[in-house]
């Protein structure tokens, strides 16, 4: 049974999503704990995973027995184990808060919600899963249709956000598939493991190259990376608040860890860092992506969309980490796809919290909200901190390993870029907090005199238990995943960094 | 220069349906024609998987008396590479899925915004 | 040296932070939440207290909680100058709590449970950079000590607290990411470790360039040390309710910074470092401008509290010429400044807040003939701007004294100059002010006033309180002398 933990974290979530349905038709109060189960048995199997391999070593689950290359294989070592925990794990918090938020914002939808939800969780896990570059297709546009799908039924402009998606996600897709096929010309191979074997001696084709170039534009349009990150502000600020915390945070960082696979372990790093000197490219792209995030990151009115810019320079940090090509960089990167999917799950949850109470994400819904949400914002100034990077909170840590990388690899325009977010991280959390905590006045305009006077105790109106305790849950683990940082380093990361560099 | 176009015809053709279909995507201001130059996008890759299978003579790759006897030998040669059709075979489900999804969506636009043409949803966006 | 585990360190930092939450926990009783803030500043002391014996023996007590990175540990290590600073804070704070219980209340103050948990938290950090064994402890609770102390700045609520807050964060916030962090990890990825050391740890593991860049990258980033350009911060920061501007805007907050400062330039850099990249010499003669300039701009006020935060500003470089004179009195002088300016400038604070309370005057202007309705407050104000000035039998006369002397062993000359200006510019900043008190003609507002009087005893006790302290600073200063000493030749290598 506990052979078969890595392919029923995925199969769990699949079996359960296809029920949904059925189960919603009989009655649809039935749905939120059928899917509270899923991947609660989900997030099991996927830290039993980690577990094992952490205790055993790489497990290679071979489907229906045939052997690799031909049959279709999921190799899961301590990179994907540590991913799949991670992915499992947010789903879960996400689903639990979503119980009351999408009863308000898309009445008479759950089942279908709830259905979709489970689907794009099974294509996040394959994606990571997978070890056969044709079968991580396959759960990227699983993904990404259920996605589509979520995202659509969200507010306002939606729908045509989502079309925008499509469009823009299919292209990034299709270009995945061209790298796909050029590469299977070229090797005739499809399995990852078996790939890096045969391409060094391929290296100077052009047809790798190529395959090369059209991965890499695939994954940067999934993971939204400057200049190709158009569709996601859109997309994520209407997408219903539980979509958002589910999708921003892991469509993201999993085609990060597509992104980490494909240059380090399909190709070899001295084919990167060598032949094409893509990682300069790379780490200059992330420069501008980490730039151009925070400057369009100031000028925002709209709390969700302010997150997404943030998200898009956070995509920078990761970008620049994989660039970098150190073992600094490379653990920055990979610890940030923890930090980071933590940090944006806990902003989006906070801004689910304040549409749930407030009716709306515009910045002004934030008023006053310390005296009246306090667990909220208490759980927005950890987080906020986090993203500025002040210790203990995990966001210090990874931007400490993104810099001493920087230094190492003498790449000073992203450990300056890097610093530069910091600051403007810290303009933009505070101008929040300013609002929120002057809440009153500036809807006045008449400045109040307040010595001698008693403040009228405006009541605690907080969000719902099922909203705040995952609030809760995320803000604690930003801390702990920060005080704990070197205990995961040196117990997983260390291992999930290609040896090869 | 001409042989090489002749030689890798299929390798034209697939750029070329594929540059129209990106073409109609970029742009195209009504969103059915969008869809149209997506599927024509995707049907170009279809294409160069299925044609790089493709061999000279070659025929389907069936065993005939497979069971029976082995009197005839196994010629890999002569049979084209099933691989990539079979890739494709999901490929195409995901196109349709897509397919359905980006009209779904699209119809849920129409509801909305009672019009398909992008410049005139963007200015009732505006 | 030797070096004995306990959770001493830990418990003294932790008590402030139980606190606070018993605060919030008791927010609802007003008493039982006073109680408690007074209890655990005495428990703190008591503890502090209780390890200074260790130090004079000239031994060190550790506690090591978490590795946070390979070979970076979030780790206390008191030793004699972690101890000096811990002493002077969770003393003060046992006066202020007395303090601030009668200002709130008497000026009727809101949200007083949020002011006083994010004070024993402010607390709390201070004591957690004092007993620091390494850079990334120190920058932790380096911004702890920043993002708490927002709220009691901000505590008002209105527009002027609103503009004051940005300043506040973003002087402070921005140079400790841009100058101070980089700092630490350039430190990092030369010295290869970020743990102090008496004999520094960067000698000879990069560059005279890169360690130049380190030390103006540190000089600039801690910000909380007040040294222009960066010293706007104070004076604005000085919209806080008076406790908090006396206890942390004249001791823990800007004293935590120039702690810092010190403590990187011995423990971190090393004095020989320093002294032969000729670093020492450009830093004294840059905080010079800051001890000049601010006793200048203090000059010209006619807010009480801003006329004390310029002093602030000035009197906080004499603490960093320490880290510049190469002399052992020098040193000695720099480092005793913490104490002497910090008895001083809490004393003046607490008479602008008890002014404030018994008075409602704000205004050096307006305070022409209060000494004659509040002598006490007024004669503790006369105290206090004389130790700070440096006139002896004050204990702001030892510093001093130690620096002149240390300025001439070290041959820097032009700084006796500049302490001698300093103290001609202090007097003619603070004379008037008690002189017009006592003798001048009434002013407007206390003509019209009949009830202006002494302020409750809460206040008026723990200000008398601090300026006899000031007092007998100059005739037994030894407990701090020697504190500072075994610091002082630590790092002067025995």
């Amino acid at each position: 049974m506990l052979d078969q933990a890595p392919i029923l974290t995925i199969i769990f979530p699949l079996i359960f999503a296809v029920i949904t349905p059925l189960l919603g038709w009989v009655k649809k109060e039935f749905c939120y704990p059928w899917v509270i189960a899923a991947l609660c048995l989900s997030s099991v199997c996927s830290i039993i995973t980690l577990e094992r391999v952490l205790c055993h070593g790489v497990i290679h689950y071979h489907f229906g027995n045939w052997s690799p290359p031909w049959g279709i294989e999921y190799v899961i070592d301590h990179l994907n184990s540590f991913v799949l925990v991670l992915v499992t794990s947010v789903s879960l918090l996400v689903a639990i808060s979503s119980k009351r938020s999408i009863e308000k914002e898309i009445p008479q939808k759950e089942v279908y919600f709830y259905t979709l939800f489970l689907l794009q969780v099974t294509g996040f896990l394959g994606i990571v899963a997978t070890g056969d570059i044709f079968n991580l297709y396959v759960f990227l546009e699983i993904a990404s249709l259920a996605g589509y799908a979520l995202i659509a039924v969200g507010e306002k402009h939606a729908s045509f956000a989502s079309f925008r998606y499509v469009v823009m996600g299919t292209i990034g897709a299709c270009f995945y598939l061209l790298g796909v096929g050029y590469l299977y010309m070229a090797t005739g191979s499809l399995n990852m493991a078996d790939l890096s074997k045969i391409l060094p001696e391929l290296y100077h084709s052009k047809v790798i190259l190529v395959a090369f170039i059209f991965f890499m534009v695939g994954l940067a349009i999934k993971m939204a990376i400057f200049p190709l990150h158009t569709w996601l502000p859109d997309a994520y600020t209407y997408a219903p608040s539980a979509t958002s915390a589910l999708v921003a945070p892991l469509m993201t960082k999993v085609s990060v860890y597509v992104m980490i696979r494909i240059i380090y372990t399909v190709f070899q790093p001295n084919f990167t860092m060598e032949m094409v000197p893509i990682n300069s490219i790379i780490s200059w792209v992330a420069v501008a992506a980490i730039l151009y995030g925070i400057i369009m990151a100031l000028g925002q009115k709209d709390l969700k969309r302010m997150f997404c810019y943030i998200l898009i320079a956070e995509m920078g940090y990761m970008l620049g980490g994989i660039g970098l090509a150190n073992k600094m960089g490379i653990t920055g990167a990979i610890l940030h796809i923890l930090n980071d999917a933590l940090m944006i799950t806990c902003l989006f949850l906070v801004a689910g919290a304040v549409v749930y109470k407030r009716g709306g994400h515009h910045i002004s819904q934030m008023k006053n909200n310390f005296k009246t949400m306090p667990f909220s914002m208490a759980a927005f100034a950890v987080v906020g901190l986090s993203l500025i990077g002040v210790p203990p909170t995990c966001g210090f840590f990874s931007k400490w390993y993104l810099i001493l990388g920087a230094i190492e690899a003498h790449h000073w325009a992203f450990l300056t870029a890097l610093i530069l977010s910091s600051a403007v991280n810290a303009i933009l959390f505070f101008k929040i907090v300013e609002i929120a905590y002057y809440g009153e006045e500036s809807s006045s305009g008449v400045p109040h005199v307040h010595v001698g006077t008693h403040h009228s105790h405006s009541t605690i109106d907080e969000a719902p238990a099922s909203i705040l305790i995952p609030l809760g849950i995320t803000a604690l683990a930003i801390l702990l995943v920060g005080i704990f940082s070197a205990k995961i380093v040196s117990g997983v990361i260390q291992y999930a960094v290609p040896p090869n560099l | 220069m001409f042989e090489i176009i002749v030689s890798k015809y299929n390798y034209w053709m697939y750029i070329i349906l594929m540059m129209i279909g990106f073409y109609a995507m970029i742009s195209k201001k009504n969103l059915i024609k969008k869809i149209i130059g997506m599927n024509i996008f995707q049907t170009a890759i279809i294409l160069l998987f299925v044609s790089i299978a493709a061999k000279k003579g070659g025929t389907l790759p069936i065993l005939e008396h497979a069971h029976d006897s082995m009197e005839h030998a196994i010629e890999v040669a002569s049979y084209i590479n099933p691989l990539p059709h079979v890739l494709m075979l999901t490929a195409i489900v995901v196109m349709v899925a897509t397919l359905g999804v980006a009209l779904a969506v699209v119809i849920f636009i129409y509801r909305k915004y009672g019009t398909l043409e992008e410049d005139e949803i963007l200015d009732k966006i505006r | 040296m030797e070096i004995t585990e306990s959770i001493q360190p830990l418990l003294v930092v932790s008590t402030p932070l139980l606190c606070a939450l018993l605060i919030v926990l008791f927010g609802r009783w007003p008493n039982f939440r006073e109680f408690w803030t007074i209890a655990a500043s005495l428990v703190t002391f008591f503890l502090v207290a209780s390890m200074v014996k260790v130090m004079y023996g000239g031994n060190a007590v550790a506690c090591r909680l978490i590795e946070v990175y390979p070979g970076v540990d979030i780790a206390f290590k008191v030793d004699a100058f972690g101890i000096f600073f811990a002493l002077l804070s969770s003393f003060l704070w046992i006066i202020v709590s007395f303090y601030s219980i009668g200002y709130m209340r008497s000026l009727n103050e809101h949200s007083q449970t949020r002011f006083f948990a994010f004070f024993a938290v402010a607390i709390s950090s201070a004591l957690g950079v004092a007993f620091s064994s390494n850079l990334l402890t120190l920058y932790l609770f380096y911004e702890l000590l920043t993002v708490c102390t927002y709220p009691l700045v901000t505590h008002h609520q209105d527009t002027e607290a609103k503009a004051s807050g940005r300043m506040y964060l973003s002087i402070l916030l921005g140079t400790s990411v841009a100058f101070f962090l980089p700092a630490i990890l350039f430190t990092y990825f030369s010295a290869g470790t970020l743990d102090f050391s008496p004999q520094g740890i960067l000698k000879g593991t990069a560059s005279n360039g890169m360690i130049t860049i380190i030390f103006l990258l540190y000089l600039f980033g801690i910000g909380k040390s007040a040294i222009m350009p960066f010293s706007g911060w104070l004076p604005r920061a000085m919209v806080a309710p008076t406790p908090v501007s006396a206890l942390l805007h004249a001791v823990a907050v800007v004293k935590a910074g120039v702690f810092c400062q010190l403590r990187i330039y011995f423990n971190t850099f090393g004095v020989d470092l320093l002294h032969t990249l000729s670093l020492d010499v450009f830093l004294i003669y840059f905080v010079s401008i800051t001890i000049i300039v601010g006793s200048l701009f203090a000059l010209k006020q006619d807010d009480i509290k801003a006329m004390l935060a310029y002093s602030t500003i000035s009197q906080l470089s004499y603490i960093i010429l320490a880290g510049g004179i190469h002399s052992y009195q020098g040193m000695l002088g720099g480092v005793l400044h913490i104490v002497m300016h910090g008895f001083g400038k809490i004393t003046l604070f607490l008479c602008a807040g008890s002014i404030l309370c018994g008075s409602h005057i704000k205004k050096i202007s307006q305070l022409g003939g209060i000494g004659r309705k509040m002598p006490i407050t007024m004669l503790a104000f006369l105290f206090g701007a004389l130790s700070v000035a440096g006139i002896p039998p004050f204990g702001g006369f030892i510093s001093k004294w130690f620096l002149a002397l240390g300025s001439i062993k070290g041959d820097q000359w032009p700084i006796l100059v500049v302490l001698f200006t300093s103290t001609l510019l202090n007097l003619s900043y603070f004379m008037p002010v008690v002189y017009i008190s006592f003798f001048g003609e009434e002013s407007e507002m206390v003509k019209g006033d009949q009830n202006i009087h002494e302020s409750s005893l809460y206040m008026v006790v723990p200000l008398m309180f601090t300026a006899l302290i000031s007092l007998v600073m100059f005739f037994y200063p030894y407990p701090f002398i020697h504190l500072a000493e075994i610091f002082v030749k630590s790092v002067m290598g025995g």
